[in-house]
């Protein structure tokens, strides 16, 4: 199968020779689900807008359907690629469908508004999620599951084929990850592709078919989890001993030892 | 917009055109609505016209002033509106990079100089123009210069050309020229007349009619520039876009009337809780309600004393209590 995103051995730096991260290459194909883990402040975050072109690299290239993102205007690439935020601060009470009528945004004419098409396929995607009773609440007064569901089917209405998701679970309660996950899931089944970066290994378990690493400006492992979420990688990653558990039906989970002060 | 707010659209719709008709009532010499009515399709049909005088009074005097006042209003109303979206802050007013504070010095020396009205118009609408192109070049000149590097530039080039004000009327003849700059930094529209009003309808119309196109984009722009980004808009060129045609608007609609501030702060903020935040509708109306309430400050302004109160004093007046009362209703939307 082709892939959609080409990463070759990119670089990114804020300020000169100070690199975020060196030469990280991975691809992704239809379907797959890529979950980035690593401790705070490795660069998962720059990575992620990298790819989205919202920064600029200083090394290597990015394919996306083959073409290289730079040569894509904005508005191309958010065609093809769909960016979930870590955090987001609200100015204006919008109501969850108007969040969501602007993912419509890359098919609307600069002059124009969002069509009666548009306003099915929005609301479309919030009946996809079962939030489609919530379309007149403000998105500001919602919870944050609620909010990250808006956001989702903001995405969902954006119609691309790549789902870029900066700590979808994070500041989320313990049901509601796992229903985003599950989500997630189901996205991919439908034959999107999504990127996304976590905390939580386990999350990695539940639903990616690939992980990577991200430690000291690099990946220092990458592909199936359960070849790359081992003791060894945990401990390196986090500097924590990490003990894994495998459950009956074959699943992995990861119980943090308590450390020796 | 949820549905309960559809049902202030025909308020929308009804103000601005009663407020028009009942402003040719208003003023020193009484015409009664029949007379107006009548007046008004005179052109159409002669036989209708009551007398020269009330002609004159209604198409030379009342209607230029009640054009310019609803223009003037709107104009400052969907700048203040689409300023408050690119700069994703509700408390945001159109002179924030420095327009008000440019038009006002060009004024000033024009004035200083003796110039005809004209001129102080032109040149007031050029440095209006100037001092936000100043204010956009310094902030670009700053590399990663943000949203807040543009605020901070606009806050000083506008500290600085009220600083060449306060010296314009400094020098000023005290008994002249200085009463006349303190008048036009106040805000009127007593000296209003047709060809004043239609050398500014060419540059309103041109940034309005951007405004009014681009308004739902400012939906998007507001959720944040990466997101603006991420939904295909580019977020630097879309706020230069905006910036350019709400100064256009501003400084032409400040090159007539003076300074009149409040208007575009406090009408986008009366607009969103008729309509909520949706700049598809809430352009459009901060355009009828900034229409409808200049015209009702220059009417009281005309009307409530013999001599006629400037404009800011007036919006400020009547503006600040509004302001207090929604920014008490309102902070737990904002934050």
């Amino acid at each position: 199968m082709k892939n959609l995103i080409d990463v070759k051995e990119i670089s990114f730096s804020y300020k000169k020779n100070e690199n975020v991260f060196e030469d990280i290459s991975f691809n992704i194909k239809e379907g797959e689900i890529l979950c980035i883990l690593g401790p705070n402040g490795t660069g998962k975050t720059s990575l992620i807008k990298c790819l989205n072109g919202l920064n600029d690299l200083s090394k290597g290239e990015i394919l996306l359907n083959g073409k290289n993102i730079k040569s894509l205007s904005y508005s191309k690439i958010s065609k093809i690629i769909g960016y979930i935020p870590q955090g987001h601060t609200p100015t204006f009470p919008f109501t969850a469908l108007e969040v969501v009528l602007m993912g419509r945004s890359p098919y609307i004419n600069l002059t124009d508004s969002p069509s009666e098409k548009d306003l099915k396929i929005a609301s479309d995607a919030l009946k996809t999620l079962g939030i489609y009773n919530l379309k007149d609440k403000n998105y500001t007064t919602l919870s944050g599951g609620e909010r990250q569901l808006v956001f989702l089917s903001r995405i969902i209405a954006q119609e691309t084929k790549i789902l870029l998701l900066d700590e979808p679970t994070s500041h989320l309660d313990f049901g509601n990850q796992i229903k985003i996950l599950e989500i997630i899931e189901k996205l991919a089944k439908s034959g999107l592709s999504i990127i996304m970066s976590s905390h939580f290994p386990d999350h990695a378990f539940l639903s990616s078919t690939k992980v990577a690493i991200m430690q000291n400006k690099s990946f220092i492992d990458y592909g199936s989890p359960y070849d790359v979420i081992t003791e060894k990688n945990l401990k390196k990653a986090y500097n924590i001993n990490v003990k894994l558990l495998e459950l009956e039906d074959n699943r992995k989970i990861c119980i943090p030892q308590k450390q020796i002060i | 917009m949820k549905n309960k707010d559809i049902y202030n659209i025909p308020i929308l719709i009804f103000l601005p055109i009663i407020l028009f008709f009942v402003s040719f009532l208003l003023g020193r010499y009484p015409i009664s609505p029949v007379e107006v009515i009548m007046t008004i399709l005179s052109p159409i049909f002669p036989e209708l016209a009551i007398s020269p005088t009330v002609t004159s009074i209604v198409f030379d005097i009342r209607l230029p002033r009640i054009i310019a006042a609803m223009v003037i209003g709107a104009s400052l109303s969907i700048a203040g509106a689409a300023f408050q979206g690119i700069f994703k802050n509700p408390l945001v007013s159109p002179d924030l990079l420095g327009v008000s504070n440019g038009a006002g010095f060009g004024a000033s020396i024009a004035i200083l100089a003796s110039f005809s009205n004209i001129i102080i118009q032109i040149l007031a609408f050029i440095f209006g123009i100037i001092s936000v192109f100043t204010t956009y070049s310094i902030s670009k000149s700053y590399k990663g210069g943000g949203i807040l590097v543009l605020v901070l530039s606009g806050v000083a080039i506008s500290a600085f050309f009220y600083a060449l004000i306060s010296g314009a009327k400094f020098i000023a003849d005290p008994y002249d020229k200085l009463p006349q700059i303190t008048y036009w930094l106040m805000g009127s529209l007593s000296s209003v007349t047709l060809d004043k009003l239609i050398m500014i309808l060419i540059p309103i119309a041109i940034g309005l009619i951007i405004l009014l196109s681009l308004r739902w984009r400012l939906n998007i722009i507001a959720m944040g520039d990466e997101e603006a980004q991420s939904l295909g808009v580019n977020p630097e060129k879309f706020r230069l876009l905006i910036i350019i045609a709400s100064t256009l608007v501003t400084s032409a609609a400040v090159s007539i009337s003076g300074i009149i501030n409040w208007i575009g702060l406090v009408v986008p903020h009366i607009a969103r809780i008729l309509v909520g935040p949706d700049n598809k509708i809430l352009i459009p109306a901060s355009l009828s309600l900034g229409a409808s309430f200049l015209l009702l400050i220059d009417n009281i302004s005309r009307t409530i004393i013999s001599i006629e109160i400037p404009l800011g004093i007036l919006t400020a007046i009547i503006g600040v209590p509004i302001f207090l009362y929604l920014l008490r209703k309102g902070y737990s939307q904002w934050s």
